[in-house]
């Protein structure tokens, strides 16, 4: 008879929190969020320094004042919750997507022209990946309506698709973005199925026109805005340097008054000098209107003198931490608040995702460029060295599979001690690829920072859940599985 | 659960599928023989014959009994001695510790393994 070895039992791996006066633990290997109770407590306190064998743990909690059945079901109930481990209990790596994931969105470039000349711009900024040479510069109707072919026929199963109009500036090739909201309406319900639709523009060639077509397709708009004038002017100019605040301020107020049918957001890039949370909210929530307000820091090399340095990133996460007190606020009074950096991560941690990729780039969404070249997200659009073949001849399942497995968290050694590896997976490939040439190496520059924002969005969420669960009710329902 | 409760959606699939579970807990398997410095206080399963792979439990390469390595008979005591099982033979610890006494050689003796009576 083989004689087992005594095992010893060790804490599992998960991120312990506090939230509204109790205490939660952020699983890592599953993404699940437990509240837990003083039991759970001492088990953790007393695992804490060193692992021991169950027996052992068992009459520690006998000796502090538990039952031995009471001290069996814990330690029972705690392992297969994998709170603690025993040491030979086998670390599983994350599977695959499988290889026939269904399309969910796709993104549509509708044309790589625009009549903003951002210094930052990851399309045609000192960081880009694109080689537009030779390619045409505006998608025709040709290549569109293949591209909804090609969402339709690679989205079997899903009810609802998306299609996300891009650029370029979107607006310069408006005439196409009809005719495609059209033709896939038709296409999507010829299937007994739905097809949405947003897009993202600088504003500055939005109509009155275009505002009702928008409002009366419910088409989403995202404004690429940085905020108040000084700020906006600084990075976002025409091509003769001019700041493009003036321009698009009236038109911006004209899209928030006139489409009544979708939120309207706003999406900010932070650049060294433009940094100041807190300010660019309140005029673009307050001043302007929007609905939601996200933001993000440029993607760039690091020697870019618009690059944030560390000192700037600990002010914008200081204004981040303001913001998000304001956001739980709201929350607990069960009000919307529109720091949409917040909502999006409650969604995430709401459904427990646990990534095995940091987003759907290349699996549930594409990007197709106007040469009708696949990308595997809108950043990747007419770059030849990461298409993906093209809407012609359809999607090249060998180049996305050595995309998907290059960016696949099992290969990312970095992250496998990083607790918050289940939203992260090591964040966006594009900015994976600008910082160190390799889509699928980890972003380690901002692992701090992504460690403190989702600690801070894990209170919140504490905090909600301890004082007004209902709240996150409105996060049940996932577009995903559609 | 009763010390964890699950507040978001993947932490309740982890609840229903731990309450559903019927399965003796992970790490309460405890030889027989391994016979710790503290007896576990709780009830336990020892480990024995599913999970030890014993030769001579079942058939040899041609389908028959012959070429095994241990004899047939042997599986007896794996159940006697070796093991709690409950439902093949008697209870050798408390009620019938005499039983397999006239069988020192299971291969030949076998026949005198009787029923009993309780």
């Amino acid at each position: 008879m083989t004689a087992t070895s005594t095992r010893t039992c060790t804490l599992g791996e998960f991120h312990r929190f506090e939230g509204g006066g109790k205490q939660f633990l952020y699983m890592v290997t599953s993404g699940a969020i437990f509240e837990m109770d003083g039991a759970v407590g001492a088990v953790v306190g007393l695992l804490s320094d060193a692992g021991m064998s169950p027996d052992e743990l068992a009459e520690r909690l006998v000796a502090g004042g538990m039952t031995w059945s009471e001290a069996a079901e814990t330690i029972d109930e705690l392992m297969r919750a994998r709170v603690i481990v025993a040491d030979d209990a086998i670390r599983e790596p994350l599977e695959a997507p499988p290889a026939d994931f269904p399309l969910q969105s796709l993104v549509m470039n509708l044309t790589n022209q625009c009549n903003l000349s951002c210094t930052y711009c990851y399309e045609f900024g000192e960081d880009k990946v694109a080689t537009p040479e030779g390619k045409p510069k505006f998608m025709d109707i040709h290549t569109a309506k293949a591209s909804v072919d090609f969402l339709l026929a690679e989205s079997s199963g899903r009810r609802s698709v998306h299609i996300t109009f891009f650029g370029g500036e979107t607006l310069m090739n408006f005439p196409l973005l009809k005719q495609v909201v059209t033709y896939a309406t038709e296409r999507a319900t010829e299937q007994g199925r739905t097809v949405d639709f947003s897009l993202t523009t600088n504003a500055t060639l939005l109509t009155p026109a275009i505002i009702q077509f928008l409002s009366e397709n419910k088409i989403g708009v995202t404004v690429s805005m940085d905020g108040p004038p000084d700020l906006q002017n600084k990075m976002r100019v025409f091509a003769n340097g001019r700041g493009s605040y003036d321009i698009i301020a009236p038109r911006v107020k004209a899209l928030i008054a006139g489409h009544r049918t979708r939120a309207i957001t706003a999406r900010v890039t932070l650049t060294n000098g433009v940094t100041d949370v807190v300010r660019i909210y309140r005029h673009l929530k307050d001043d302007l209107g929007f609905h939601e307000v996200g933001f993000a820091p440029v993607t760039t090399s690091k020697d870019r003198l618009y690059s944030i340095d560390e000192r700037g990133m600990d002010g914008v996460l200081e204004d981040f931490h303001a913001l998000a007190q304001e956001y739980l606020e709201y929350a607990l009074r069960g009000e919307m608040h529109g720091f949409s950096n917040v909502s999006d991560t409650i969604a995430e941690l709401y459904q427990g995702v646990n990534k095995s990729h940091p987003c759907g780039a290349a699996l549930g969404l594409v990007g197709v460029g106007p040469s009708g070249d696949i990308a595997p997200c809108h950043r990747f659009v007419d770059s030849d060295t990461h298409a993906l073949g093209n809407i012609a001849t359809g999607i090249d399942r060998e180049k996305q599979a050595a995309f998907l497995d290059k960016g696949h968290i099992n290969g990312k050694y970095d992250c496998h001690t990083c607790w918050a590896r289940p939203l992260c997976a090591g964040g966006c490939h594009h900015e994976a690829f600008v910082r160190y040439g390799d889509t699928g190496h980890a972003n380690l520059h901002y692992c701090d920072w992504i460690r403190d924002w989702t600690d801070t969005c894990l209170k919140i969420f504490g905090t909600i859940s301890a004082q007004n669960p209902g709240f996150l009710e409105q996060f049940a329902e996932r577009k995903a599985l559609d | 659960m009763k010390h964890l409760k699950g507040i978001n959606k993947k932490a309740r699939r982890i609840d229903a599928m731990v309450s559903a579970s019927v399965a003796p807990p992970e790490g309460d398997v405890v030889a027989l023989q391994q016979n710790p410095a503290t007896p576990a206080q709780r009830p336990h399963v020892p480990m024995g014959c599913a999970l030890a792979f014993s030769p001579g439990w079942e058939v040899d390469s041609a389908g028959g009994t012959a070429g095994l390595c241990q004899p047939v008979e042997r599986d007896i005591y794996d159940c006697y001695v070796t093991c709690f099982w409950p439902a093949q033979v008697p209870d050798h610890l408390n009620n019938y510790p005499d039983w397999a006494s006239k069988c020192a050689s299971a291969t030949k003796d076998w026949r005198n393994l009787d029923l009993v009576f309780p």
